[in-house]
C-alpha cells in the first residue's frame, strides 16, 4: 500500500469520527444544549487562559473541570482517550521528550541526565496540548459541525471564509468517496503484488484523476450555485436565540478563564 | 415560452448540439429523450442559461437568454426565480452543511426576508416530507434522500419551470415512483415541466410533449404514444437494443429492450 492509500484510508477513519461526532452532538448532554455561539467563545477563553497561564495545577484544573463538561454531555472518558489522549500523547510526547534532557537544570537525581526544569517544561507542554485539544473537542462533540460554522460568526470570520470551509468538509467526503472507490476497483483487478514503482505509477495516475474529477465537480457546483441565484455574494441564514441559561454558561466560562489566568499569573 | 432557433454548441472539437430549433410552450410536460452523449444534458443547461450557444438563439418569453441578459442583476435574479434546474448528480446541487440550508440557498440568493425564507423552506420540507431531514448533513442522505432534497432546493423558488436531468437514474424502485408521484403533482400539473432522460418506462407518467435528440440533433417530435411506437426510431436512437435472455417458459430467445435505469 502505497503512501497516498494509507493516508486517504486514515482520511476516510476520519469520516467515521465526523459521524460519531454528529451523533454525540445530537444527544442529550449538557453541553449539547448551550447556544454554539457562547461555546466557541467559551471554549476559546478557556483554550487561551491554559496557553497563558504558569501554573501546572491551574492546567490540570482546567483539564479536571473538561473531563467533568465530557461526562456531564455523555461522552465517555474512553473515547476521549482514544480520539484525543493518546495521540496528542504521542505527537507531543515526541517533541516533549528531548526537553527533559536538554534542558539545563538540577538532575532529576544525581547521575541522571534528566532535569527537574527539562521534566517541568515537558509537563507544561504536554499538558497544554492534552487540555486544549479536549477543550476544542468538546466543542466538536458537542456541537453539529452546521452550528459551529455559523457559529464562527462571532468570532468576526467573514462569511464567505464560512462557507468555502462548509463546502470544503462537505466535498472532501465525496472525494474521499471517490478515492477510496478508485483504490478498491483497481486492488479488484491486481493479481499479486506490485512492485514499487508501479505502485506509485498508479498512485500518481489515480492523483491525477482525482484532480481532473475534482476540477470537474468544481465547475458543476458552481453552475448549480449560479441556476439559484448565486450572483457572487454569500448570504447566511442565521437561527440561533441566546436564553438566559445562556449568558449563565458565558458568565461561567469567562470567569473560570479569569481565575485561571489570575492564579497561573 | 422558450424558443431554441438554430442553436449550435461544440465542447471543444465535439459537436453537442447541432442546428437545435424548437419551441416549448407554458404548462406543457416536455421530454428530451436521448441516449447518452445525445446533447440534452447541454440543451438543459443552455435552458437554464447556464451555458450558451455558439451560434442561433434562445429566448425565454420573449427575452434573450445570452450572457449579456444575464449580467444584469434584476433580470437574472427574475429568470433563476423562474427558472430551475435540478442536476442529475445531487452531490453537485448539496453543497450547504445542511439539509435546511441547502434549502434556504436559493431564497436567500432572492434575499426574500428571514421570516419568509423559514416559513418558505419548512413549507417545502413538508411538501417533499423530508423535514426529519432538516438538520442532516448532505453525505448522511441516501441517493434517493439526496434527490429529493435537490428537487426541493429547486421547488422552493416556486419557479415556473422546473428543468429536469435525469431525475430517476440511479434510483431503487421505491425512490423512483415517489420522485414521479411528485413531479405529476407539483403545481397541480400546470406548471411547464422539461424533463431530459432516457428512461422510456417514465415518459408518459412525466411528459405529454417529446423531442428525440440523436447526435447533437432533434430527430423526431410528438406525443409520447407516437415516439414509443416507432420502434425503428428508437432504435435508431440507441435507446431500445435487442439482446438474447433466457425467460423461463420460453428458453432462450431475443427481443427489443428499452433502457431502464
Amino acid at each position: 500500500m502505497t503512501f497516498v492509500e494509507r493516508t486517504i484510508r486514515s482520511l476516510s477513519e476520519g469520516m467515521n469520527f465526523a459521524a460519531l461526532a454528529d451523533d454525540s452532538a445530537r444527544s442529550n448532554g449538557m453541553l449539547q444544549r448551550v447556544d454554539p455561539r457562547i461555546k466557541v467563545v467559551g471554549m476559546l477563553a478557556m483554550i487561551v487562559s491554559v496557553a497563558v497561564t504558569h501554573s501546572l495545577l491551574t492546567i490540570a484544573s482546567v483539564f479536571l473541570i473538561a473531563l467533568s463538561l465530557a461526562a456531564a454531555s455523555r461522552i465517555s472518558p474512553l473515547d476521549l482517550a482514544r480520539w484525543v489522549w493518546f495521540p496528542v500523547l504521542l505527537f507531543t510526547g515526541c517533541i516533549a521528550l528531548p526537553a527533559i534532557f536538554i534542558t539545563h537544570g538540577e538532575p532529576v537525581h544525581a547521575g541522571w541526565p534528566v532535569t527537574t526544569q527539562g521534566v517541568r517544561t515537558a509537563s507544561f507542554l504536554l499538558l497544554r496540548a492534552e487540555t486544549a485539544v479536549s477543550l476544542s473537542t468538546l466543542l466538536v462533540l458537542t456541537t453539529r459541525w452546521a452550528h459551529i460554522l455559523k457559529a464562527l460568526r462571532v468570532l468576526r470570520l467573514p462569511i464567505v471564509f464560512v462557507v468555502i470551509l462548509g463546502m470544503t468538509y462537505r466535498y472532501l467526503f465525496l472525494i474521499l468517496e471517490t478515492a477510496l472507490d478508485m483504490f478498491e476497483s483497481r486492488e479488484s483487478r491486481t493479481v499479486g503484488v506490485l512492485d514499487g514503482p508501479d505502485r506509485r505509477r498508479l498512485a500518481a495516475a489515480t492523483v491525477g484523476v482525482l484532480l481532473s474529477k475534482s476540477y470537474h465537480l468544481s465547475a458543476d457546483v458552481h453552475l448549480a450555485m449560479q441556476s439559484r441565484g448565486f450572483r457572487g455574494e454569500v448570504y447566511m441564514l442565521d437561527d440561533f436565540a441566546i436564553r438566559h441559561i445562556d449568558w449563565c454558561w458565558l458568565f461561567l466560562f469567562i470567569s473560570v478563564a479569569a481565575t485561571v489566568i489570575w492564579v497561573g499569573r | 415560452m422558450f424558443r431554441v432557433e438554430n442553436v449550435t454548441f461544440r465542447y471543444g472539437s465535439v459537436v453537442a448540439l447541432e442546428n437545435v430549433s424548437l419551441v416549448i410552450e407554458e404548462g406543457k410536460r416536455v421530454a428530451l429523450l436521448g441516449a447518452n452523449g445525445s446533447g440534452k444534458s447541454t440543451l438543459l443547461r443552455m435552458l437554464d442559461g447556464l451555458c450558451f450557444p455558439e451560434s442561433g438563439t434562445i429566448s425565454f418569453r420573449g427575452e434573450n437568454i445570452d450572457p449579456l441578459s444575464l449580467e444584469d442583476d434584476t433580470f437574472a435574479l427574475a429568470f433563476r426565480r423562474r427558472v430551475g434546474l435540478v442536476f442529475q448528480n445531487p452531490d453537485v446541487q448539496l453543497f450547504n452543511p445542511t439539509v435546511f440550508d441547502e434549502v434556504a440557498f436559493g431564497p436567500l440568493q432572492m434575499r426574500w426576508s428571514k421570516d419568509e425564507i423559514r416559513q418558505r423552506v419548512e413549507g417545502t420540507l413538508d411538501t417533499m416530507e423530508i423535514r426529519h431531514l432538516k438538520d442532516r448533513p448532505p453525505h448522511r442522505l441516501s441517493g434517493g434522500e439526496k434527490k429529493r432534497v435537490a428537487i426541493a432546493s429547486v421547488l422552493v423558488l416556486d419557479p415556473e419551470v422546473l428543468l429536469l436531468d435525469e431525475p430517476t437514474g440511479a434510483l431503487d424502485p421505491r425512490s423512483q415512483s415517489q420522485i414521479i408521484d411528485l413531479l405529476i403533482g407539483w403545481g397541480d400539473g400546470k406548471k411547464t415541466v422539461i424533463t431530459a432522460t432516457h428512461d422510456l418506462g417514465l415518459v408518459e407518467d412525466i411528459a405529454d410533449d417529446c423531442f428525440l435528440l440523436q447526435s447533437g440533433k432533434v430527430v423526431a417530435h410528438g406525443a409520447p404514444a407516437g415516439i414509443l411506437n416507432d420502434e425503428a426510431l428508437l432504435r435508431g436512437s440507441n435507446l431500445i437494443h435487442e439482446h438474447r435472455h433466457a425467460h423461463p417458459a420460453l428458453g432462450i430467445h431475443t427481443h427489443p429492450h428499452t433502457h431502464r435505469t
